[in-house]
């Protein structure tokens, strides 16, 4: 009852430095607001299709606030207000007439704190966007596969779909979301501190699962930790604010330029620890 | 070589020891009372007890501090104290309780739950006759009422907790005055509107109109605080997916918090299962089985025993009994089936 879902976007992969692709998700002079207190001021951002952008910056400078504004989560906070614009394939999500669900069920989104839907089972969870998004599709069994496949959860989950999705470790919790979130095929995936919670193994299956998702869906990643953010991003875009300047983009580039020469001392000073 | 392994302990723990310093703390105690009581003009069992009392956590904290030291004894004393303050309450209940048993049982026979008063004379023994309309009529007045009161409630719930649209605090007020109101006035407004100004009369579905007024405020506000337990995360996810307002509130937030909206139901069915006065205008009261509660008038266990208690035949006040220890029953199985629907659905 909502848009058609497509799945054949893979034939837009082009090298992400070449200049004519057209950004699937670009942010223009994006402003955030919690009440009168300006948190995010003139963000540019493109994302290519089918990169993994990685965003870095010291806590409080407004990077989940950015995550949020680009799949319209942001207004829903009470008193929060906008300006610019966010255009998914070229259309602006906050265009007239565009339903902030549409905009949502395109851009998935994968919380800081895995939080499966406690009254439904695994394969219940995985389901769950379609249900929720009223999608209807065939071949259930073929998605739930799928989907927990490509989050690399199939192997430990396959002999217990049935169990309720509380009944995981935390890691494999966090997978769960993640396969949740694909199972409605997004055009982007926006993950906010998706390891920050977990231990190292399971850290490590999701920067697999992030490397390989990143050849399918774009994703826009929010990390702490700067081996992360060089090991699985292709770009990555450095905020720096705080509570009396509003978040800017200081740096922004191709993340191994980015991390071997940064352009702002201030980046250099980030990466190397000097601060933040 | 190897030296005895460490004796095992829980920290805090009673020990054969403790038992028995507190059995005799309590033992010395009452004794030193009583002699103190023949000696002296000190007399009466309130006192005696109070006495007994103090001089027992007297010696408890005594004795505790020399052999087990100040953290220890302090910690003993105050669980006594507010084991004592739990044991207080609990006797109060406990004795209501006992005493509806001790004076329904007698009254209590196999045909209470089905025979009524219909051809039941003055002079009958109390084991004539019994309460099955009243029974009938509780069951219809309650059953109706939480029909018409929960599924309100819990809407009332969603708007104010999960919409919290602009004239949510009104409505809040609106709903916190609500729950004072007196029950009668509850009755008064329905017999005026239902009963007189539509000349529909006395019936059950009336009753169960005057009780739903009083569940509404009760369901809505433990329903809202039900919903305020659903964690954010939830909801957020939930609209992450795509999802529409509407269906992300039925589809995760009522089935989350299914267990606690039955709670909120069982929460308001204890709010009027025993309500009398609105009653009194409503369903009136009917000493034969009249099952239909859209018209007519219906008896209720707590109107059959409020009428039998008023009269001065033993055999109808034992009647009367009887009937308040079946309203107890009664109240008892509801809550126990409402939570078993609770439990069984989640566990699906
Ligand atoms: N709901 C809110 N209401 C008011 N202010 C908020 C709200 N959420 C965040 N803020 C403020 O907005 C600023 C940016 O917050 P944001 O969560 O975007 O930071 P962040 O970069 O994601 O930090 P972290 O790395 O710690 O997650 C902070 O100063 C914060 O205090
Ligand atoms: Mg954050």
């Amino acid at each position: 009852m909502d848009l058609p879902v497509t799945l054949d976007h893979g034939d837009l992969v082009d090298p992400p430095d070449a200049a004519p692709v057209v950004p699937t998700l670009e942010a223009r002079r994006v402003g955030a607001w919690f009440g009168d207190h300006q948190i995010l001021e003139d963000i540019d951002l493109a994302m290519a299709p089918n990169t993994v952008t990685a965003i870095i910056g010291p806590s409080g400078c407004g990077k989940s606030t950015f995550l949020r504004v680009l799949n319209r989560m942001h207004e829903l906070v009470p008193g929060a207000s906008l300006a610019g614009e966010v255009l998914l394939d070229g259309t602006d999500v906050y265009g007239r007439g565009i339903r902030p669900s549409s905009t949502r069920l395109h851009i998935g989104m994968v919380f800081q704190k895995p939080n499966p839907f406690p009254t439904m089972s695994i394969r219940e969870n995985v389901l769950s966007g379609l249900k929720l998004a009223g999608i209807r599709r065939p071949d259930h069994d073929g998605l739930v596969e799928q989907c927990l496949t490509r989050a690399g959860l199939w192997n430990e989950v396959k002999d217990r779909l049935g169990r309720p999705g509380g009944a995981l470790s935390g890691g494999q919790q966090q997978r769960l979301c993640i396969a949740r979130s694909l199972a409605v095929e997004p055009r982007v995936l926006l993950m906010d501190e998706p390891c920050s919670a977990l231990d190292p193994s399971s850290t490590r299956r999701i920067e697999e699962t992030i490397r390989e998702l990143g050849t399918e869906v774009t994703i826009v990643i929010v990390t702490h930790n700067m081996h992360q953010a060089a090991r699985i991003s292709d770009v990555t875009a450095f905020f720096l604010g705080d509570q009396d300047r509003p978040g800017t983009i200081v740096e922004c580039g191709p993340t191994t330029e980015l991390f071997s020469t940064p352009n702002d001392p201030r980046t250099e000073d980030y990466i190397q620890g000097r601060f933040g | 070589m190897t030296t005895a392994a460490p004796v095992r302990r829980r920290p805090g723990g009673m020990t054969h020891e403790d038992v028995i310093a507190g059995v005799g703390a309590a033992g010395l105690a009452v004794v030193v009372t009583a002699v103190a009581f023949l000696l002296t003009p000190l007399a009466g069992s309130f006192g005696f007890v109070l006495t007994a009392y103090v001089l027992f956590l007297a010696l408890l904290t005594i004795d505790s501090r020399r052999r087990l030291g100040g953290v220890i004894a302090t910690d003993r004393v105050a669980s006594v104290l507010v084991g004592t303050c739990g044991a207080v309450a609990l006797a109060a209940l406990g004795l209501i309780l006992w005493y509806v048993i001790d004076r329904g049982v007698p009254g209590l026979h196999r045909g209470f739950f089905t025979k009524t008063l219909d051809s039941v004379g003055p002079l009958d023994p109390a084991t004539d006759g019994g309460a099955g309309h009243a029974i009938v009529g509780t069951l219809e007045q309650v059953g109706l009422a939480a029909l018409i009161s929960t599924p309100l409630g819990i809407l009332t719930a969603v708007y104010l907790s999960e919409l919290r649209g602009r004239i949510a605090p009104i409505i809040r007020f609106f709903v916190d005055s609500m729950s004072g109101i007196p029950s009668i006035v509850a009755g008064l407004f329905i017999y005026t509107l239902w009963v007189v100004q539509l000349h529909k009369g006395f019936s059950g579905l009336a009753a169960a109109m005057a009780l739903a007024v009083l569940m509404l405020p009760t369901v809505a506000r433990a329903a809202e605080e039900m919903l305020a337990l659903v964690p954010g995360g939830l909801r957020e996810s939930a609209l992450a997916l795509g999802s529409p307002h509407w269906r992300s509130v039925t589809r995760i937030v009522l089935p989350t918090a299914r267990s606690g909206l039955a709670t909120a139901a069982i929460l308001g069915v204890a709010r009027v299962a025993g309500e009398t006065a609105p009653l009194l205008m409503t369903a009136f009261g009917n000493d034969s089985l009249n099952a239909d509660p859209t018209k007519g008038a219906q008896s209720s266990l707590s109107l059959f025993a409020y009428q039998r208690i008023r009269n001065a035949l033993p055999s109808e006040i034992e009647r009367g009994w009887a009937a308040a220890l079946v309203l107890i029953l009664v109240v008892l199985a509801l809550f126990t089936l409402a939570r078993l629907v609770a439990a069984t659905r989640k566990a699906r």
